[in-house]
């Protein structure tokens, strides 16, 4: 064989014969010197091809927060440029130099712009009543995030076609699945908004609404409502945010208050919400443990550590499996069934760990968009 | 949106152009291989640059082809459960604007008690379950 193609590689008497040869070479030669640049090329048109589908998504999202906009709010005037200001909205963290008190900044800087979103949704649609004006909320600020996710991404494109720089191209070719996926999720969240449908991320608010529903109810903090239920012979304070619109409110706040209130003779806590599931497990599953089971930006999570460490009460967490694509897109069956399962560890928690006539507070935290109580 | 181009663009013309003169050589080089081997000479050389060019032009030909795009909005098929708590009378619709989860509905037609939605949820599709 091989003197056979050493033979045909530089013997060959015709033309065809002699191009090719020249050809093979040629390409040999340039992917000798070129050939790093090849496989950059590739991923270049790999990070575009995702790059227009983000763009695609976008776009989309724009359209759809737009006439949701337009027929929930009846406007008098068009919404479109309002919203496209909305979706360049940034918000700068606070300053973590000195970190002493960060908690109360960065609180104050969610404070601030909930406040801001909302009155620019109830400039846009004045007709929406007070859930719709959470949804449409919760609907732009997904589709502010696909802007963000498409602005970062183009960033990054145009950054390694302008350097061509090898590394800079594959670090975002590298994470391009992960941020698709982030992607459509939000993409699901928006429609899920939309029409104000109950999320994944709402599994701990749907367990505190099944314990709550029938009872008394009062608003206890920013947001969140409270009623007391007898559970087991022990006095359960469940709370949840207040449904159904989009809405998470300050449930930290919300287990201080009960706290003091009750001069700390809390017997537990119990913390229901929705967990980043490991591939391999499966969504719904239910699993518990110690601590205080409040995702989001931290504030509310480190508000009942501080509190309940004061009174010294324990915190124990009981999680529901999901997710990113689950936890903002419309909810699973899986996902509502595991809501009763939840309830059946909530009250072999209360036999394990309290004594009758204890008061426990069980807080079920997440997004209760479409979710009553 | 306000916001400049974004740089997105179809693969260029001169690309295309060098891949089909690769095209055709390659089909040249195929087709040569073959006549030789009918004349008795021996073009295993030549049918394997013939093949190895065909391979890769095809490949890179669909590379620069448009694709089209799958929207990524699908839309779910979410079921309201409405119940009576009275007699158990059990209505399953699909999902309405305005629906939420222990929301008083209409009359139950067989009791005449409010109902209410218990439950709102969708099935996973079958890409979803793997």
């Amino acid at each position: 064989m091989i003197p056979e193609v050493s033979q045909g590689l530089f013997g060959g008497d015709n033309i065809i014969g002699w191009i090719l040869q020249i050809v093979w070479l040629v390409f040999f030669v340039v992917f000798m010197f070129y050939g790093q640049r090849f496989q950059m090329w590739a991923m270049l048109r790999e990070v575009q091809s995702s790059l227009f589908r983000l763009k695609l998504i976008r776009d989309e999202g724009r359209k759809m927060a737009i006439s949701t906009i337009k027929e929930i709010g009846k406007p008098q005037n068009d919404p479109t440029e309002q919203v496209d200001r909305f979706l360049e909205y940034i918000t700068i963290l606070p300053q973590s130099m000195d970190p002493s008190g960060i908690v109360w900044k960065l609180e104050h800087m969610l404070d601030v712009r909930d406040v801001r979103f909302k009155d620019e949704v109830k400039f846009m649609a004045p007709q929406a009543d007070e859930n719709q004006t959470r949804n449409l909320a919760n609907t732009l600020e997904a589709a502010l995030a696909l802007n963000i996710i498409y602005k970062v991404i183009r960033h990054f494109y145009e950054l390694g076609k302008k350097t061509l720089s090898l590394y800079i191209i594959m670090q975002i070719q590298m994470i391009l699945p992960l941020i698709m996926r982030e992607a459509k999720a939000y993409a699901s969240a928006l429609r899920a908004f939309t029409y104000g449908q109950p999320i994944g991320d709402g599994a701990g608010a749907l367990v505190a609404a099944k314990l709550m529903h029938g009872h008394r109810k009062r608003k206890i903090a920013k947001e969140i409502v409270m009623a007391k239920v007898t559970i087991e012979d022990r006095t359960a304070y469940v709370i949840k945010a207040e449904g159904p619109g989009g809405n998470i409110g300050k449930p930290g706040e919300a287990m201080k208050q009960i706290i003091e209130e009750n001069e700390g003779k809390i017997s537990t806590i119990i913390a229901i919400d929705a967990a980043q599931k490991l591939e391999g497990e499966k969504p719904g599953q239910v699993a518990e443990g110690i601590g205080v089971a409040i995702g989001g930006p931290g504030v509310e999570q480190y508000k009942t550590e501080e509190t309940a460490l004061k009174h010294k009460i324990p915190v124990n967490a009981v999680v529901i499996k999901e997710d990113i694509g689950d936890a903002v897109s419309p909810m699973r069956k899986e996902i509502f069934d595991a809501a009763d399962v939840a309830i059946e560890r909530i009250k072999r928690l209360l036999l394990e760990r309290t004594k009758k006539g204890d008061s426990v507070i069980i807080a079920g935290i997440g997004n209760t968009v479409g979710i009553g109580q | 949106m306000p916001e400049g181009e974004t740089g997105i663009r179809k693969a260029s013309t001169l690309l295309v152009a060098i891949i089909l003169v690769f095209l055709a050589l390659s089909i040249a080089a195929f087709y040569y291989g073959i006549n030789a081997y009918m004349h008795g000479g021996d073009g295993s050389f030549f049918l394997l640059i013939g093949f190895s060019g065909l391979a890769l032009s095809g490949y890179m030909l669909l590379q620069t082809r448009r694709r089209t795009l799958k929207i990524v909005f699908k839309p779910y098929q979410i079921a309201t459960t409405i119940l009576c708590s009275k007699c158990g009378f059990k209505n399953i619709r699909d999902f309405q604007r305005g629906d939420y989860i222990f929301k008083e509905e209409e009359e139950c037609p067989k009791c005449e008690e409010k109902m209410m939605i218990t439950s709102i949820y969708r099935e996973p599709d079958e890409e979803e379950k793997n």
